[in-house]
């Protein structure tokens, strides 16, 4: 097969920057030590990885010692929901209705450990309704854990006032930044969360390396005990070609950021103009959201089976987030925005980045047109 | 002025990675990205066929099925994975025991402490003089409650093999899980888990010329033994361990481990070789010690107490070659190593200990110039010592009474 | 771990290393540390007639700190008297050699062992 794919999927996953590579190749292609190692080997690897911890961290504005190099998002939020309730006596842990998996299920997980795991609504545009986390929080609540960014719709959270209310309730915030960092900035002071995660794959760093950012006050218990590894905080030999990686990538994309985020956006808006002519249905579209993520349905249309046909014809887009793609289940994210499941069934997630053009959006969009009567017309035969 | 780089002797921390390794993962770092487990787009099929293919690379080095095997980011999560997932999922049908020596990994050991405060209890196991097990021992520790037992394949310092095979019967004999962790022993030692009675086994890639930050767990299917999941979120690896699948990094692993298997046996003989040329000419060297058994041990590890030097000098004289010593230096003092002191070593030879790990890339021309510099550098701290002088004039140190401060 | 160029000048040519006569009146030993706790310094000094040292000798078991305390005071002692001798702080050793912190204790055991010899000198000549 000779098609080009046009990659529409830029939140499942991103391509490796080619400075990343250059980056990251010596630590992969020359001798080197565990950073564990006392000789010169060991050392080199033990400087590769402070440098990259002092540069990811200048890039959310806290110091390098605040950051945790974990396996990537899923280990760092699970580390973060488990070790900082680990540290605390059981009471209430809220997370918002549209958290990542990796986030919910390991807040489910706590409730063997006598934790009341308890979410907040979103509204109509998928945004944490901040009235009801303040309701929530009348509840004595040691954690809560709400997204910067949602991975579905792109819509942005109110995560600093969060932050607001729950310092005012002696609560601990955390936020899965996964989905915000490298498209919008992130200043985790500004935030005035105590605990964040990011995750290297999403912005154009390799897949396997991510970090959890800590306020130093927080507490917390490891997921991973050993070596003592990340001042015992993670232990594990350190994924030194990968961090390198990572942190190389933070650096570009803080450095391009406004270009991308104009490029991106621009491409949306083309994309967002068309299929409001194919009659599809923008979810949280009111809300401030990421500019590089679309999520629609047309409706009466299977998402799953739209996602196919596309793939098909050469473009690579979602129908939810890559992780639940195996299951049918209608998006818990547009469940909880009150979106009917018919329509929600319909859900195709378009995420973009500044290596697509509009002649990509154009062809999409007349790929699209096509195969949307083609199946339109397939429904009304089976009817 | 140039700076030659020291001889890389440590191979037991790490491996560099092989070079077909690498050419094999720099592809799927470049051009076939996708996340594994989004099954819409060919991007994503393409890393699912390179993760499958690699799968089944690491089962055939240690003779499992693929489906047996979950990825990990290495081995330390693998040894937290198998010890908490299998303590949590066994504790309430089977009891809080668990049973493991004294001289496994850090990773173990910490893991098996953590389960301690979460009110299970321990045997820590301690080795004979030889670094082995005593089967009898491990049989005399076994408990009515007890859910799970431990024990390293290959030890990482001093290179012996444990009785694997004797040590799982009796586990199997008296239903015990048994987890394995086997970092330091693939591509060393044979392992076929068709007939090993074992339940759970630890792999990671960076000590088998792969790279860092990837590991597996073998986790047996006949009879099936369940572990409670430490990662939880999208339900990858048959929700055991979840997170996004780094591909790269599996192709490396998988590669790295194809590489094992095949060079396996050449590779082995040609290493027993070089350990043999080491060990000769440092026993060469007076007041000379070998810790731990030396026929049950893979030849990839020698490790050596030069007795009347103390560590921190030795390492400081040996900056030439790249070599791990018996003591971890914290941050005041010197600790000697705990597995030494398991061995029944006293502080001053587990201080003056080196190991030395020969791999791949190791000449018969590193061999011999490490020689030399040990007994050049052994003979210069010696003539510097005031225990050497004492020693070779006849006195037993161990009746003097130092003025300790 | 660090080490200053003087510290390390003095571990790869090491001043003074060897033994005296430890019967010879006019000699005193030090030993001090113990093999357990990872160093062991002995020294030796030799008093001419007119009570002065004319000459220095250590051996060192320990790190590199250690070799290079004993190694400077025995430079330092050449020439001094008794009294002199006595004067020489391990403060002053640490700084000439700019030691860390964790390795103040070679400075101490150095100047543990000038006294511990100059005491065993002045018990053999029964002051």
């Amino acid at each position: 097969m000779s098609m080009k794919t046009a990659f529409f999927d830029h939140n499942s996953t991103t391509a490796l920057k080619p400075q990343v590579l250059e980056a990251m190749l010596p630590w992969l292609t020359q001798p080197s030590g565990n950073p564990t190692s006392r000789h010169i080997y060991g050392r080199n690897a033990r400087e590769a990885i402070d440098m990259a911890r002092k540069q990811i961290a200048d890039c959310v504005g806290v110091q390098a010692s605040q950051v945790v190099f974990t396996s990537g998002g899923t280990e760092a939020n699970n580390f973060a929901i488990k070790g900082i309730t680990a540290n605390l006596p059981p009471s209430q842990l809220l997370i918002s209705a549209i958290e990542h998996p990796c986030v919910t299920r390991p807040a489910q997980s706590l409730a063997w450990h006598q934790w009341n795991v308890a979410q907040i609504g979103v509204n109509s545009e998928g945004v944490i309704d901040l009235a009801k986390a303040e309701q929530a929080l009348k509840t004595r609540t040691g954690l809560v854990s709400a997204m910067l960014a949602n991975n579905e719709t792109g819509a942005l959270q109110p995560v600093a006032e969060l932050a607001t209310l729950a310092k005012a309730h002696g609560a601990i915030l955390h936020t899965d930044a996964v989905q915000a960092f490298g498209k919008i900035e992130v200043n985790m002071p500004t935030l005035g969360v105590q605990a964040m995660t990011i995750s290297s794959h999403k912005i154009g760093g390799p897949v396997g390396v991510g970090a959890l950012i800590l306020d130093k006050r927080v507490d917390i218990a490891p997921l991973l005990h050993g070596g003592g590894q990340e001042r015992g905080l993670r232990s594990g030999t350190e994924n030194v070609a990968g961090i390198v990686g990572f942190a190389q990538a933070c650096q570009l994309a803080m450095q391009s950021l406004n270009f991308r985020r104009t490029t991106a956006k621009g491409l949306r808006d083309q994309l967002e103009a068309g299929l409001s002519k194919l009659g599809a249905v923008i979810f949280a579209q009111q809300a401030t959201r990421l500019p590089n993520t679309s999520f629609f349905a047309i409706p009466n249309i299977d998402g799953e089976t739209l996602v196919t046909a596309l793939d098909k014809v050469g473009f690579a887009v979602a129908s939810g987030s890559a992780c639940s793609s195996d299951s049918t289940e209608p998006s818990h994210v547009l469940l909880a925005m009150g979106i009917e499941p018919d329509l929600a069934r319909g859900a195709v997630r378009v995420s973009l980045s500044e290596s697509n053009s509009s002649e990509e959006i154009t062809q999409f969009l007349a790929a699209l047109q096509q195969e949307v009567q083609r199946l339109k017309g397939l429904n009304a035969v089976a009817a | 002025m140039s700076e030659r780089k020291p001889i890389y002797l440590d191979y037991s921390a790490t491996t560099p990675v092989d070079p077909r390794v690498a050419q094999k993962m720099i592809p799927y770092l470049t051009e076939d990205f996708g996340n594994p487990a989004s099954r819409s787009h060919p991007y994503g099929w393409t890393a699912e066929q390179a993760v499958e293919n690699a799968r089944e690379e690491v089962a055939k080095l240690v003779n499992a099925d693929p489906r047996e095997i979950v990825w990990t980011s290495g081995a330390t999560e693998s040894n937290n994975l198998a010890i908490k997932g299998a303590a949590h999922f066994y504790a309430g049908s089977k009891g809080k025991h668990i049973i493991t020596s004294a001289t496994e990994h850090k990773a173990v050991l910490d893991t098996v402490r953590e389960l301690e405060r979460e009110g299970y209890e321990a045997t820590y196991l301690q080795p004979e003089a030889d670094g082995l097990i005593s089967l009898e021992k491990f049989k005399a520790a076994i408990r009515p409650d007890t859910v799970l037992a431990s024990i390293m394949l290959v030890n990482n310092e001093i290179g012996v093999i444990q009785d694997i095979e004797a040590l799982g019967n009796v586990c199997r004999a008296n239903n015990i899980i048994f987890h394995v962790d086997a970092a330091q022993a693939t591509g060393k030692v044979v392992i076929d888990l068709e007939k090993l009675p074992v339940d759970l086994m630890s792999f990671s890639a960076h000590k088998t010329y792969g790279p860092k930050g990837i590991g597996a767990l073998y986790v047996r299917r006949k009879p099936r033994i369940r572990i409670e999941a430490q990662m939880h979120g999208g339900g990858h690896e048959r929700g055991m361990r979840s997170g996004t699948l780094a591909t790269h990094q599996i192709v490396g692993m998988g590669e790295a481990f194809r590489i094992a298997r095949e060079e396996m046996a050449s590779e082995n003989e040609r290493i027993r070789m070089l350990r043999d040329r080491l060990l000769n000419g440092l026993l060469q060297i007076e007041e000379t010690y070998v810790n731990g058994d030396l026929d049950h041990r893979v030849p990839h590890n020698l490790n050596v107490s030069f007795n009347f030097v103390e560590g921190e000098s030795l390492i400081m004289a040996i900056k030439d070659i790249a070599v791990s010593s018996g003591s971890a230096c914290t941050s005041a003092s010197l600790e000697p190593s705990y597995v030494l002191r398991a061995l029944g070593r006293s502080d001053e030879l587990a201080h003056s200990s080196i190991r030395f790990s020969i791999g791949r890339f190791t000449t018969e021309a590193d061999v011999d110039y490490t020689i030399e510099l040990l007994k050049s550098k052994i003979g210069k701290l010696r003539e510097l010592s005031p225990l050497w002088e004492m020693f070779k004039d006849g006195i037993d140190l161990s009746k003097v009474e130092w003025a300790e401060h | 771990m660090a080490y200053s160029d003087k510290v390390l000048d003095h571990y790869e040519n090491p001043r003074n290393v060897g033994s005296l006569d430890k019967n010879d009146p006019n000699v005193g030993t030090g030993m001090v540390g113990a093999p357990a706790c990872g160093d062991v310094m002995k020294l030796q000094i030799k008093v001419n007639d007119a009570g002065v040292i004319e000459d220095a000798k250590f051996k060192t078991y320990g790190c590199g700190s250690a070799i290079a305390s004993s190694s400077l005071v025995t430079e330092w002692l050449k020439g001094k008297t008794l009294d002199q001798a006595q004067e020489i702080k391990n403060s002053a050793i640490a700084e000439e050699l700019a030691l860390p912190p964790v390795k103040i204790h070679c400075s101490v055991l150095a100047e543990d062992a000038i006294k511990s010899a100059i005491a065993d000198l002045k018990s053999k000549q029964g002051h």
